[in-house]
């Protein structure tokens, strides 16, 4: 069997098992629809920590050492982590990689960060290069508006097209053998860019990247939008997934009920004030760890197919005139029948 | 009623500040630095120290004042000194605002953190 | 709507047609009851200082200070942002907002040290203003006396 279909898609020989996944969120998170599913809801953002980057350290060790634990390992039978996150430098996977003692590969795809890791990890496992691959990503809302927008104690307004970044880690550990949901295909996307530059408006900017991705799985895999139990991007938010529905429309492809986004699972918009939903790598990481694998493995849903979405700018490109480009990686996992 | 004055006349100029802000979708920063540079063009043109003499608090509080304070220093010292209060007045006649921003900012760093 | 020319083009004018859009009016209003309130504020203790003798000068000086020590301590106590996120530039264009963009950074960046944190970043967002407050006010007393021959 072919381990590449089409042009961007690889199907995994071995299809890699998610043997334990495990969240840790923030306050925000927990008063959120999926609050109760969390492993772990911290009632500080802060963690008692100096910073909130050490702060958003701790909640990606976290839930790295839970997910391990969950399955009576030790870092120390893990082959490989492949983390990211959201700040310059990858700090907080770099810093978590150190605490954790396993050999490293860090990422950075900003919130598709998630899909980058599985697509990897499935790669690494599939080809033999690793039998145990945890991969993590961790964003903090703090820290990423004092990096991306401003200090935290400034006075400004957010316009309704402004995402709230998910205070939370996601990590999934991943193996080659034993019970639990498998990987079975990854389409790597393209990097697009559609020209718009509003930093305050990224699900716009994604939306395109999304919609892309989608296209090109379903062409390479021959599938149809209803093969799919759910079809999950990850944190387009109020403004971007209505888009993204309408783009894949425009291109014949109907989505239905079936069609969602991590970023309006996460928060109840109506009760919390996020504005057009969540964002941020740990947005789709900790939905995916914490409520898709879940139903997943009860059986609820049989076959996801994740999209998480990044924009891939920083403050300096923003502020010289550049646009936003964007980025979405899909996976595919199931239920073995 | 000079408090129902200051009340009308700042809430207009915030007001437009923030449809410029809204239609234009700037950021506050920029809409800031503009209201400054037309309170001090305003002041040159003699039009916002009567609009302080009108609306007292309402019309020095919101940016532009700041404009004004600083026009209204160097004219002041350019007028008394010659070209030197060019470069003397401007700070010399905002100095208490200033200095009690700067000071009163380093001292809540030190007394407080950010709670996000 | 002009007939859209490329892929890009015709892009943003979807996403444009589906973004809601900024609730421009209760903006507007809310700007100027946030910004009214807190020059009556000002007003307040301006006719209070007048009322007791102080030059006017002086007494817009102080009134200036005062309120940048509210807009400085409520920004300390964490309170100014929640202002600043329902009255936008009814918060951020009085005094009081120069004052919260001068704390805000500095509160934010104690952790890099008061060197390189505090003293290096208090004037980030405040800085613009103050440079293009002394340029333009210097220009505008120039041109003036350039012209007319007074300061």
């Amino acid at each position: 069997m072919p381990k590449r279909l089409g042009q961007q898609t690889v199907a995994f020989s071995r299809p890699p098992v998610l043997l334990s996944t495990a969240s840790v969120v923030g306050p925000e998170e927990g008063k959120g629809p999926l609050g109760q599913y969390f492993d772990v809801v911290k009632q500080d953002r802060l963690l008692g920590q100096k910073s909130w980057e050490l702060a958003e350290e701790m909640l990606c060790e976290e839930a790295c050492d839970l997910a391990i634990k969950k399955v009576g390992l030790t870092p120390q039978q893990v082959d490989f982590f492949l983390a990211g996150d959201l700040l310059n430098q990858i700090i907080t996977a770099n810093f978590s990689a150190r605490t954790l003692g396993v050999p490293f590969l860090g990422l950075f795809g900003a919130c598709s960060t998630l899909a980058e890791g599985l697509a990897l990890g499935g790669m690494l496992l599939d080809g033999g290069f690793a039998s145990t691959v945890l991969t993590a990503c961790a964003s903090h809302h703090d820290t990423a508006e004092r990096q991306y927008r401003y200090p935290t104690e400034l006075g400004v307004q957010r316009p309704p097209t402004a995402q709230w970044t998910v205070t939370g880690a996601g990590a999934v550990l991943m193996g080659l053998s034993g019970p639990g949901p498998v990987l079975t295909h990854a389409t790597v996307g393209k990097v697009i860019s559609m020209g718009l530059k509003d930093p305050a408006d990224l699900g716009s900017a994604m939306a395109p990247a999304a919609a892309e991705t989608i296209w090109q799985h379903l062409q390479d895999t021959g599938r149809l939008p209803t093969d799919y139990d759910l079809i999950a991007t990850g944190d387009l938010g109020a403004v971007g997934h209505p888009i993204c529905r309408r783009l894949l429309a425009d291109r014949g492809l109907a989505l239905g009920e079936n069609f969602t986004d991590c970023g309006l699972l996460i928060y109840d918009r109506n009760r919390q004030n996020v504005d057009a939903g969540g964002s941020g790598c740990g947005c789709s990481a900790v939905v995916f760890a914490s409520y898709l694998v879940p139903r997943l493995i009860a059986g609820e849903i049989r076959r996801l197919l994740l999209v998480p979405t990044g924009a891939l700018f920083s403050p300096t490109s923003w502020k010289q005139g550049q646009d936003i480009p964007a980025v979405a990686h899909a996976v595919v996992v199931e239920t073995p029948a | 009623m000079q408090v129902l004055v200051a009340f009308l006349v700042g809430g207009c100029l915030c007001a437009l500040a923030q449809l410029v802000l809204d239609i234009a979708k700037l950021q506050p920063a920029h809409v800031m630095v503009l209201f400054v540079t037309l309170g001090a063009v305003a002041s040159g043109l003699g039009l916002y120290g009567s609009l302080v003499r009108v609306a007292g608090a309402g019309a020095s509080i919101p940016l532009a004042g700041f404009g004004h304070v600083l026009v209204q220093g160097i004219a002041e010292d350019v007028a008394t000194r010659g070209a030197i209060g060019l470069f003397t007045g401007g700070f010399r006649a905002a100095s208490l605002a200033l200095s009690a921003a700067v000071f009163f900012a380093w001292l809540m760093s030190v007394l407080f953190n950010p709670r996000g | 709507m002009a007939p859209a020319r490329t892929p890009q083009e015709a892009y943003q004018q979807t996403a444009r047609a589906m973004q809601p859009r900024r609730p421009i009016l209760k903006n507007t209003v809310l700007a100027f009851l946030v910004g009214g309130l807190i020059c009556a504020l000002a007003q307040l203790f301006l006719s209070y200082l007048l009322g007791r003798g102080v030059p006017q000068k002086e007494a817009l000086a102080v009134t200036s200070g005062f309120m940048v020590f509210w807009g400085a301590f409520l920004t300390g106590l964490g309170v100014y942002d929640n202002i600043g996120r329902v009255g936008g530039m009814g918060a951020a264009l009085p005094i009081t907002g120069f004052a919260n963009s001068m704390v805000s950074p500095a509160i934010e960046y104690k952790r890099e040290g008061y060197v390189l944190g505090v003293g290096a970043k208090l004037f980030t967002v405040a800085g613009p203003v103050i440079v293009y407050g002394l340029v333009s006010a210097v220009l505008v007393v120039l041109a003036r006396w350039l012209l007319t021959g007074r300061p």
